[in-house]
Formats: structure tokens, sequence, C-alpha cells
């Protein structure tokens, strides 16, 4: 029951939001803040709840879950299952939903309401994602996202919003449709071999399909997961987006929407198909190394201060795909702390530079320079993201991409060695970040206010979970492993 | 050839039950009369309006009557069984809607003397309602003629305005023209079968002097007459100029009751005369499902009438039902049922939008006009939204299930090539909904502010009419349970 309440009450707050705006914008944000602030308290509570069982391990089933019919003609179920995996990814989720409300509390005055609904009815989405067990479910959730998303890019994005958001809209949508098709297959090929009509993961698992129909039922739900990552050669919607977006719509979609397909390949792809995984492993990690250094190479080369960060997100979510199709527990392990951790560290870069954008009206690289004398504050913050994105030990990213090269060697060497030369590009580009914007001397003659108290406490929260999750990162670790392992025994039931 | 006349038992076999089954027809036709006297005893627009109103909800009602009988065969030329009741009953709801419309639309220029607008949509209903009921080539066409016939007057029912008066005789022409395509090959089939009726065709067909030829010609004939009405590509011609020139609430009518009325026609036809068991036949309707959801959706592109790209949106919604229709069966059958009732609820509610912002002679059409609503009236904006998300299949919306539903039979029927098309091709209709869309809450006002804001007599029909199809929108696309329950009984009931 608590599952859906996590919905409900952004769903609900979205409303409230919307409607408030009208006699008071301040009681709208607060609305919101509060919102998102009382799912995480419901998600932490839930993590402490059952951290005995987080950390017994062992069990195979849900830490929580609740069941209602919902389309009985169809054998669809409003069915919301929690596991250690989709309790992080919360805990994420909400997290970053309260500080990209925080951080937009002053970059948007038009239209605040509206504003507001969409962002909590994205929230909502993902949320449902992240539990969804039945497939039907998950697909109304995944394409719940896409809508509010699209409004937020198109109404308070920069220049060239209405590209940017028609472009994000087309491909998720087109690859999302093909993953319908593929749930849809799945759904009657079940029936075929059992007789019975569902949408119901756990079912689904048992389902015995021929090779050939695994691989391409496989592929439909692979286009949608590449294209929301997005692997190397579908991500030209990302640049765009991301760089149009307002800063809650970049932090979201960085540090939450491309989460969701990582998500999916994890929950779904390995453990439905997980014989055409199998095969299909090289490819996909040919395309999430490709993924790291041309990602690494692109950032290097943009000017745009959110463009440079769009693309490293490439990179990084290169390193989730190594992770998840190496598939082993080292590897997927380092691919879910590269997941929270891109999310914490690039989230707060987009923060950073929609701060910065307030301040000076530009994301021009060439036009920033010699700001750590006027906004030390800020400036020691870019930093330090920076540092955090390139893989700094002490730093959550780091733990996790030396975990997922560590499980990617033991089976691909090969490509273990050319994702570390992304680490190494990863340099290039954060250093140049920093140089570019920071140091030097103030050519431009920027007079700018320093970080705010609010600003302070976005980032000095971000900072200090990117430094625990990279001090101590065994409850995050402890927390995935019985899921890793109920996953895992999914797959071998298959062999 | 056998010479069985086919009208011989009429006259003695009229019996009380046939009566009742026939309860629905005959209060129809007696609405048009009444509507009809009521007018030359005292011309008032409202009288004739609530006259109509109460006459069709009468006939709603008297379906429950007739379905104590159901299934009865009336004569051999009208089957009432739950089929027919069912798609009566949404015939009955759409045009009511349409009433509404209309009225509201009207009120606003009595001068157009709308009374006798009643009278036509009244005996369009009885039409409708015959073609559903049919299942003899005899009443087939006797329905199309009642409907046409009373469309052509209402197309043309501005007739002080060019546009709707070349509307209304290019319909006249290409619809005269199509139903005497249709007349011969009806000619043709009974030529050499020897029958009319649906239910006797493949035992006549099978018979070893049938010449294939011959029946092949007539079918084709056939499909030209049925696909002219469904705005089926290559017969879709008149659609848009139609749709733009008529008043926007008959447009309303002209793309749901009239389409709806056919598609429910062939889906029995081809039910009873088993013609999809050929494989030619099969072919025949996936070339015109693909070239309806390619030119429907591409062809929208192109335009820049709202009303214009509904209709090219109608005609891809056309080719998505024949998808379903292909699958065969109860799938089938269902599916078409669902998406009918999901596709009258949006497109009367689209149309509807465009009612409220038009007058009669100004109907507001062209997207320049829509930009900016969404800051002018965000009520009618956000109507407007949930009505081209739902024609573009998006979750929350009635759309996004029909969809899904379509997607699922021909998935089910192995139809590939089909679904791919559509998947293709839905994904390139986003792109013009979208436009719609973000002109809708564009920040630049369009240089004609649409419509006065009317606090004008009538508006309240608006109002409800619109109000009570985004609920059933919206409502159908969270919980579809209710109207599928209903589907499932009317297949049961008559399988």
């Amino acid at each position: 029951m608590i599952l859906a309440w996590l919905i409900v009450i952004l769903l609900a707050a979205g409303i409230v939001a919307a409607v408030a705006a009208r006699w008071s914008v301040a009681f709208t944000r607060w609305v919101s803040l509060a919102a998102t602030l009382l799912d995480f308290a419901l998600v932490v509570l839930l993590w402490v709840h059952h951290a005995g069982e987080v950390t017994a391990g062992a069990s195979g089933t849900w830490l929580e879950q609740m069941d209602w019919t919902w389309i009985p003609e169809f054998g669809i179920h409003f069915h919301l299952a929690l596991d250690g995996l989709s309790l992080l990814l919360l805990a994420l989720t909400f997290f970053l939903g309260a500080l990209s409300i925080l951080a937009s509390w002053t970059e948007i005055n038009e239209s605040v309401g509206f504003f507001h609904l969409n962002v909590l009815w994205i929230l909502a989405g993902i949320t449902g994602v992240f539990l969804a067990v039945d497939l039907f479910l998950f697909y109304f959730a995944w394409e719940l996202m896409l809508v509010p998303m699209y409004f937020l890019i198109a109404l308070w994005g920069h220049e060239r919003r209405i590209y940017a958001a028609i472009k994000f809209f087309l491909f998720t949508q087109l690859s999302g449709l093909l993953m319908l098709v593929a749930i849809l297959s799945l759904y009657f090929l079940h029936h075929q071999t059992t007789g019975q009509y569902t949408f119901e993961y756990e079912e689904l698992l048992n389902t015995s399909l021929s090779a050939r129909s695994a691989l391409w039922i496989m592929l439909g739900f692979f286009a949608a997961f590449a294209v929301k990552l997005p692997l190397f050669p579908f991500h030209t919607w990302l640049p765009d987006a991301h760089t149009e977006a307002p800063t809650a719509g970049s932090v979201i979609l960085a540090g939450l929407l491309l989460k969701t397909g990582a998500y999916g390949m994890i929950r779904f792809i390995v453990p439905l198909f997980p014989g055409a995984a199998r095969e299909f492993a090289p490819v996909a990690m040919a395309l999430g190394a490709v993924g790291i250094i041309y990602g690494a190479v692109l950032a290097f080369a943009q000017n745009d201060m959110k463009r440079l960060v769009a693309y490293t997100s490439v990179s990084h979510l290169g390193f989730v795909v190594l992770g998840v199709f190496s598939w082993n527990e080292l590897a997927l392990q380092g691919a879910v702390m590269t997941m929270l951790c891109h999310g914490i560290s690039t989230g707060a870069l987009f923060i950073l530079t929609g701060a910065l954008q307030e301040r000076i009206h530009t994301r021009e690289l060439g036009r920033m320079g010699g700001l750590w004398a006027i906004a030390p504050r800020l400036s020691g913050a870019g930093l330090y993201f920076a540092l955090a994105s390139l893989g700094l030990p002490g730093l959550g990213d780091f733990i996790g991409e030396f975990l997922v090269l560590l499980g990617t060697y033991r089976d691909h060497p090969m490509l273990a060695i050319v994702a570390s030369v992304g680490v190494l590009a990863a340099t290039f580009y954060a250093l140049r970040l920093v140089q570019c914007a920071f140091h030097g001397p103030n050519s431009h003659g920027w007079s700018i206010p320093d970080l705010v108290p609010r600003e302070i406490a976005i980032i000095g929260l971000m900072a200090g979970s990117l430094l625990w999750l990279g001090l101590n990162p065994q409850p995050v670790l402890n927390t995935f492993s019985p899921a890793f392992h109920a996953l895992q025994s999914a797959v071998q039931m298959h062999r | 050839m056998r010479s069985k006349a086919p009208f011989k038992c009429i006259g003695d076999s009229m019996m009380l039950q046939d009566l009742v089954a026939l309860l629905p027809l005959v209060v129809i036709a007696a609405t048009s009369i009444v509507v009809m006297l009521s007018i030359a005893i005292r011309r008032s627009h409202n009288l004739a309006a609530a006259v109509t109103v109460l006459g069709l909800c009468g006939a709603f009602a008297s379906l429950f009557v007739a379905e104590s009988s159901a299934p009865h065969k009336v004569t051999p030329l009208l089957l009432i069984d739950s089929t027919a009741l069912f798609y009566t009953g949404l015939i009955l709801a759409g045009c009511i809607a349409v009433t509404f419309l209309c009225y509201g639309y009207f009120k606003r220029q009595e001068s157009s003397r709308p009374e006798e607008l009643y009278v036509l949509i009244a005996i369009a209903a009885l039409g409708s309602a015959t073609l559903v009921s049919a299942i003899h080539f005899a009443s087939l066409f006797l329905g199309l003629e009642i409907l046409s016939v009373a469309l052509y007057g209402l197309v043309s029912y501005e007739r002080d305005l060019k546009v709707s008066v070349e509307a209304g005789v290019k319909y006249l022409v290409l619809a005269a023209a199509s139903a005497s395509f249709l007349l011969f090959g009806m000619a043709l089939a009974y030529f050499e079968l020897g029958t009319m009726e649906f239910g006797k065709i493949p035992g006549a067909a099978a018979r070893p002097d049938v010449q294939p030829v011959v029946l092949a010609v007539g079918g084709v004939l056939i499909l030209v007459g049925i696909g002219f009405k469904l705005a089926l590509v290559p017969f879709h011609m008149w659609t848009p100029d139609v749709y733009e020139g008529a008043p926007a609430p008959v447009t309303a009518f002209v793309a749901t009751v009239s389409k709806g009325a056919m598609f429910a026609l062939l889906l029995r036809y081809v039910d009873q005369s088993g013609a999809l068991n050929s494989s030619a036949v099969l072919l025949v309707f996936s070339i015109i499902a693909v070239a309806s959801m390619f030119a429907g959706n591409l062809l929208a592109l192109l335009q820049s009438n709202v009303k214009r790209i509904l209709a090219y949106s109608s005609i891809a919604h056309l080719g998505y039902l024949i998808v379903a229709f292909e699958a065969g069966g109860d799938m089938a059958r269902f599916a078409v049922a669902f998406y009918l009732v999901a596709y009258f609820a949006t497109m009367l509610g689209a149309f509807g939008v465009v009612t409220i912002l038009s007058t009669p002679g100004n109907d507001i059409g062209d997207l320049a006009s829509y930009r900016g609503l969404f800051w002018r009236r965000p009520v009618i904006a956000g109507v407007f939204t949930v009505m081209l998300l739902s024609l573009a299949g998006m979750p929350l919306t009635a759309g996004f299930i029909g969809k899904f539903y379509v997607v699922a039979a021909g998935a089910s029927a192995l139809l590939w090539v089909l679904v791919f098309s559509l998947v293709i091709t839905s994904a390139i209709g986003l792109f013009y909904y979208l436009r719609i869309i973000v002109a809708l809450y564009s920040h630049q006002e369009g240089p004609v502010a649409a419509s006065p804001r009317s606090r004008q007599e009538g508006s309240f029909s608006f109002a409800w009419t619109v109000g009570v199809l985004t609920v059933a929108v919206i409502a159908i696309g969270c919980y579809p349970s209710p109207v599928l329950r209903l589907i499932q009984n009317m297949i049961t009931g008559s399988g």
C-alpha cells in the first residue's frame, strides 16, 4: 500500500500545486517540495524498516509489494513491488526531485503552477517505472514520463527548446512503441505456451522462447532502453534535450530519466532473455565502450557548458551498459553505483550551470573565466563536482567506475582497457571545464553574487552524499546485493 | 439463379416482438418527424434542440427494452443483436453530443435558421442505426442512403457560405458516385450468388458455377463504396475539403458517427460473408491500411489548418482500425469496438473544442489562431491537449488503451508489416499533434485572437458536452474495465 502512496502523493501534490498557483506561488513551491520530501522520508523509512532483510541477502522475494486487479479482461494488474535496486533508485529519485524543485525556486517565474505539476508528474512516472512489475503498468509509467517532460523542455527551456523537445519526444516515443510490440509479443507467446494471459513479470520470467523470437523481443526492449540510456548511436536527442531544458529538467533528465533505461536493462532484458542477452552482450558492450570514448571526446570539444555536461552523461552511462552486460556481481554493483553517483554529480553540475546562467545569462565557456576570484563558493563547488565526474578516488563515481572495470576485466579485458582510456579522457574535459569557467583572469569583468544559502544547502547536500558514497559505499552495495541474487536466480532458471 | 423474392415476407411477419426489437429505430424515426412538425408549428431553436435530445435519449433508453428480445432477426434485412445495439448506442451517444455542440454553435448566430439541422441529425442517426443492424445488401444500401442524403444537407447547411456549399456539392457528387459503385457491385454479387443476405454468401460462393472474376469485380466495387465512406486511402480525397468546409459540429458528425456506423457494418459484413478467409482480400485490406496510415499521417504534416489536420488524422486512425480488423475473430471485434469508443469520445472532444472557438460562418481552423490559447483560455487549451494526446495515444487517455489493443490485435495475428507500419506512422503522427500543442502553449499571440470569449446563451451546452467527453476520455484511459465488460457482453451476446 505504501508503494501506491509514493505515486499518489506526487500526482495529488501536482494537481494541488497547479491549482494553488493562482493564489500563492510560494505555496505551490512549498507543496511540491513537501511532497517530494515526504516521499523521500517514506523511502528512507522503508530502507530502515527493511534494513535487516536488505543486508541479510538470500531472500529472493520482494521487500514490499502491492497487487490490485486493474483490467482483469486482459490479465493486467496494478502490481508494484520493491527490491533493493528499486529502493536505491527511488531514494535517488526523491532526493534529486526535491533538489531540482529547490534549484528552480527563483529560476521559474512563469506559470509556476503548471511547471510544478509537470515536475511532480514526471517524478510519479519515474517512480512507477522503478516499481512496476506488471509489464503493462511498466509501459504505462514509461510513457507517462514523456508528456510532462516534453512540456518542461518546450515551455521553460532555452533558445531552441521546441526543436529539442520534439526530438526528445519522437526518439523516446518511437522506441517506446517498439517496446510495446515486444511486450505484446511476449504476452501472446506466453499465452501460447501456458494458456494464460498475463503481464506479470514473475510469470513471464518462466516463458520458454525459441532463441530467434527471444532475440527479436529482446531487441524491442533494448531499443527503448538504449534510446533512454542513451547508448552510443541513439544518443543524439540527449545533448539537445539536456542543453535546452530548464535546470530542473536537466537534473531530472540526467539524474533520473536516463537511469530508467539502465534499470530496464537490469530488471527486464537480462532476466527475461538471458540467452539472447548473452549472445547480444558483445555488441551492446562494444557500443557502450565506444560511447565512453565518444562522449568524452565530444564533451571536450563543447563550448556550451550545459552541452559539455550532457556529453559526459553519454560517457558515464557507457560504463553502466558495460557493467550490466558483463552480468557479474562486481560489475553490476559498479553499474548501480555509477547510476547513483552520476545522478548526483551530473545533477549538481547542471544546477551549478543553471545558477551561473541565472547570473551571467550565458552558458558559453568562452565568455566565462576568472570567476574564482568573485564567486569562490560557486567555483569551488564546480571544481569538486568536476573532480567527482572524472572519477577522483574518495568520491562515489570512482567506486562505480572502478567496480565496473574490475567486473568487466574478468571476461572482456579488451573492453575494460578501452573503457579505462575513457576514464583518462574524462580528466581532459573536466579540467577544461574548470579552467575555462573559473580560472584565469576575469577578462569579461564579471561581478556576480556568490551562492546564496539555498544554493549552498543544495550543493552541500549533494557534495556530502557523494563523499559518503565514496568513503562508505558498503550500505548501498549491501542493499543491492540480495536484489542481484534474486535476478541472478531468475537468469539461472532459464539455463 | 434462384429467384426468391426477398421482400415477400415483410407484411405478414411483423409481430410485436419485431416491433420491440426495432424500437430504437422507431423512436429515432419518430423523433425526426416530431421535430419537423414542431418546427412547422413553432419555429424555435430551443424547442427543436430539446425535442431532438429528448428523442435521442429516448431511443437510447429503448435500447435496453430491445435488448430483452435480442438477438432477433427482423425480416431478412435487419438483425438486432447485441452488436447492433452496442453500436446503435454509440451512434446515439455521438449524435447527442453533436446535437449539443450544434445548439451552442448556432446559438451564436440565430439568423442561419438552425432548426432543420436537428431533423437532419435525427435522420442521419436513423441511417447509421440501420447500417449497424444491416445483414442484407438492401438494408445496407437503404441505411447508407438515408445517412448520405441527410449528410448532404448537413455539410452545406450554411448555404450563404461558399466553402460550405462547395463542400456539400463535393460530398454529394463523390458520395453519389461511390454509392453507384456500391450498387453495381451489389448487383454483380447478386447476379453471381443469387442472394443478398450476408450470411448466405459463403454458401452461395462455394457453388461450382460461380465465376470468380465477376464476384471479384463485385467485391472490389463494394469495397469502393465502403472505402469512400470510411475515407480510406485511395478514396479519401474528399475528406479534408469537406472537413474544412462543413460547420465544425457537422464535421464532428462526419468524422465519428458516419465512419463508426460504416465500420461496424464492414465488420459484420466481413464476419458473416467470410471474406477475410481469402488471402487476396486480406492483401487488399493490408495495402489499404498501410496506405491510409502513411498517407494520413504524412499529409497531415503539410497542413496548417486544424480541421484539415484532424481530417488526415482521422484517415490514419481508420487505417489503425483496419489493422485491428484484419486480426479477425473476437480479438478484432474487441479491439475495433474499444477503439471506436475511444475514437468517438476523442474526436468529438477535439471538434468540440474547434466548435467552441468558432462561430457560424467563421470556423477557426488556422493553426496561427490557436497560438497562445493556453494563456488566454487555459481550460479549453487543456481539454484540447487531452484530446490531442489521446489521438496520439498517450497514457491516461482513452487513445492509449485503444492503441494498445490495436497493436495487441495485430501482434496476436502476427501481422508484423501492419504493426510496424502502425508504429512508424504513429510516431510520425506525433509530429503534427505536437505542433498543435506547441502552438497552444506558445508565448506569442496569434494574429487573430480567436473567438469571442462567450458567456452567451448556449455556452453551457459546450461546457457540459466537452466536459463529459474529457472526463470520459480520461476515465476510460485510467480504468477501462467497465467499457471492456460492456464489449465483452456484446461479443458473448452475439457470439
